[in-house]
């Protein structure tokens, strides 16, 4: 094993490479560009044996992504924000026909206004296309988590496309010292793409994606459930078996810090787990007993593994970076869901932060994690609070 | 030329299907699987055909087909032909698409894929407007016809695609119609054997939309092309020929009355009473000119 200093970017090009992708299409958009531009360099010299499409949109990536999966190829496309939404309804598409398309989504803000700058409403925008969707926090776990979702979304047991959430300059544009895992390595973790178990073949002609009568078309979402349900399991057994040969795994599901004796616990997704894991230091450091949730799966929704991890917990800070207008938060609603669900009720209070590349520090978090603390120990509501919010109306005019 | 008894005399597109009596587009369907011989694979978008393939488990294909979302059919195309040559699987990918599909929400995926010269080919079966969801304008919609949105008639003159792909260079473009089948079948036949990205732009006549018999399918297509309203052509290697009967056309004189081809219709009746009577004026002049244009590229003129 080789040590490098890269890019999450660059590390994302790196694991399309050591997966032996063979056909990628893409279209720039900041902040995503320079893990296509790599890949471009990677198959001009010849270093990636595969095709590149360079299509004139991101409807137009994900759309010669479904051709070429269906068609039998290991594929890769990526985007951000713009990108993914113009691209959304081949999205569902992909998941409907349940191929296994990797995609990464460089997490950035959805205009207007314009904005760059990371939050998390792009990728949860997808929520319900039927796409697995990890979230990394870091640039080892980008690399390591590209070449799991080839063995996680070519499982015959999943069959699903899996997207790879990656913050936008947080962690695409932030260089760190990674380990790059040797070849011989990853060919022995991820098998060769075979086209099986369906893919268009002349000698044995089906018809893919034809109509289907309210008879049917249930039954069809039904297996789709199915496997995400099926997700699951491969999605830890394929992180164990990746700790095995590396040394490093993310917890599958849920990454857990400081969980197992908590009073409180911050739920949330992405880079500033970072951040959040400081404030439980500085908590704990005060004597209270903080810990960190960060969710690796959103899709599947890993309700079972999140309520065991806070079922003895009494207090939640639900973080989200992104918005739901009307709602207002997503895993905020999610988490409290699971809980319900299972029974469990610990108290739960939601916060929007971070939204358009919002600046966070561990000092929020600790701020996040002593509100949370103090509205349990008074028997508040949970109601959402938005952190950092600058004066409404006035202030930031 | 291919001749009837070259056809191939296997079906590559099962009776049984659930187009309309008198369709075009299975027609066309069944000309390109005999000019093919059933070796090839469809990508179809959302478009009269997804309807005439009938409903899952069913299909009449006897050909691997793709469905795919409206927009996307040329990108899809250029995936699967990246996959198929990446496994050494030489077969080509034929992208079936009908005019609203191509010329409009189409048009941005086509113009990535023909100017990237993808491997395929591309096939539009325009039936002049968005028939399978009931008869509204397309941008392929002649000038003057009665859709469900044009209930005047159209305003505004067709899209002219096939010139619109042939500004991207590549190797093949061609018009044709199923009411001459064996025309069509040579051009994909071309087409087929050349490399890059061809494209064939099938007329497509539907009594459906049309309002005619279904018995006048083949009548009303001869009728486009022998009164100069459709345009068989190609466009091989740059080089402009006009083919089959359009050859003898470019003489005005030599072709008949466009009110031939119109009074077969409902769409166009209101040109042919005395308040069309301006519009069918600027409808001939609009011919003249599309014939004028011909005759330069006959001429070898710019």
């Amino acid at each position: 094993m080789q040590k490098t200093v890269i890019s999450g970017n660059e590390a994302v090009a790196l694991g399309v490479k050591l997966a032996k992708v063979q056909v990628v299409a893409a279209y720039p958009i900041t902040p995503q560009t320079i893990i296509v531009e790599k890949i471009a360099e990677y198959v001009e010299s010849g270093e990636l044996k595969a095709r590149f499409i360079n299509v004139e949109s991101e409807h137009s990536a994900m759309a010669a992504c479904i051709g070429a999966a269906a068609g039998g190829a290991r594929v890769f496309t990526a985007t951000s924000s713009q990108g993914l939404l113009y691209m959304s309804e081949m999205v569902f598409w992909a998941g409907g026909a349940r191929l296994p398309v990797v995609m990464a989504v460089v997490n950035r803000a959805i205009a207007p206004p314009w904005s760059i700058w990371c939050d998390h409403n792009d990728a949860l925008s997808q929520r319900d296309s039927g796409w697995v969707q990890l979230w990394v926090e870091n640039v080892q776990e980008a690399l390591d988590t590209v070449i799991q979702a080839y063995r996680i979304a070519e499982d015959e047991r999943v069959m699903l496309p899996v997207m790879i959430c990656l913050d936008g300059f947080l962690v695409s544009h932030s260089y760190e010292p990674i380990e790059v895992p040797s070849q011989q390595l990853v060919d022995s973790f991820l098998p060769e793409k075979t086209p099986a178990p369906y893919w268009i073949d002349v000698t044995n002609p089906r018809s893919y994606g034809t109509i289907a009568s309210p008879e049917t078309y249930m039954e069809f979402r039904y297996e789709l459930q199915e496997a995400m349900e099926g997700a699951k399991r491969v999605v830890k057994e394929v992180d164990e078996d990746w700790g095995r040969l590396t040394g490093r795994s993310y917890g599958g599901l849920i990454d857990l810090y400081l969980c197992d004796d908590a009073e409180v616990v911050a739920v949330l997704i992405g880079s500033w787990a970072g951040d959040a894991k400081e404030a439980a230091d500085i908590m704990r450091s005060r004597g209270v007993k903080a810990g960190v949730l960060r969710l690796r799966s959103t899709r599947p929704f890993p309700a079972e593994d999140l309520v065991e991890a806070l079922k003895d917990v009494d207090a939640v800070a639900v973080v989200d970076r992104s918005l739901s207008p009307g709602l207002p938060s997503i895993l905020l609603s999610e988490v409290k869901a699971a809980l319900y669900e299972h029974g469990a009720k610990p108290y739960v209070k939601g916060f929007i932060a971070g939204l358009g590349g919002r600046d966070v520090t561990p000092q929020d978090f600790v701020n996040v994690f002593e509100r949370t603390l103090k509205g349990f120990k008074k028997g508040e509501t949970g109601k959402v609070e938005w952190v950092g919010l600058r004066g409404v109306g006035s202030g930031h005019r | 030329m291919v001749t009837v008894k070259e056809l191939d005399r296997k079906e590559h597109w099962l009776p049984g299907h659930s187009a309309c009596s008198g369709c075009p587009a299975s027609l066309g369907l069944r000309m390109l699987g005999k000019a093919l011989r059933g070796n090839f694979i469809l990508v179809v978008p959302a478009c009269c055909t997804t309807v005439i393939q009938g409903i899952y488990p069913c299909t009449p294909s006897q050909v691997p087909l793709l469905n795919i979302a409206f927009a996307a059919t040329a990108a899809t195309a250029s995936g699967l032909k990246a996959a198929l040559e990446l496994r050494g699987v030489n077969v080509p990918v034929v992208a079936w698409a009908g005019d609203g599909g191509t010329v409009d929400i189409g048009l941005q995926s086509l113009s990535g894929a023909a100017e990237r010269n993808e491997d395929i080919l591309y096939i539009c079966y325009d039936n002049e407007a968005y028939q399978n969801t009931g008869i509204q304008r397309s941008g392929a919609t002649p000038y003057g016809a009665w859709t469900t949105t044009t209930p005047l008639g159209k305003r505004e003159r067709r899209k002219d695609a096939p010139w619109i792909v042939a500004a991207h260079k590549v190797p093949y473009v061609a018009t044709a119609s199923v009411a001459y089948p064996l025309d069509f079948v040579e051009k994909v036949q071309k087409a087929a054997a050349k490399k890059g990205f061809k494209y064939i732009h099938l007329h497509a006549p539907c009594p459906t939309g049309w309002r005619f018999p279904p018995s006048k399918t083949i009548e009303v297509g001869r009728l486009a092309v022998e009164t100069g309203m459709w345009i068989l052509y190609e466009i091989e290697d740059g080089v402009f020929k006009l083919t089959g009967r359009s050859k003898a056309l470019l003489d005005p004189s030599k072709r008949k009355p466009v009110e031939e081809y119109l009074k077969l219709q409902g769409r166009f009746s209101h040109l042919l009473r005395p308040e069309g009577r301006e519009a069918l004026e600027s409808l001939k002049l609009q011919i003249e000119e599309s014939w004028s244009e011909v005759g330069k590229l006959v001429r070898g003129q710019p």
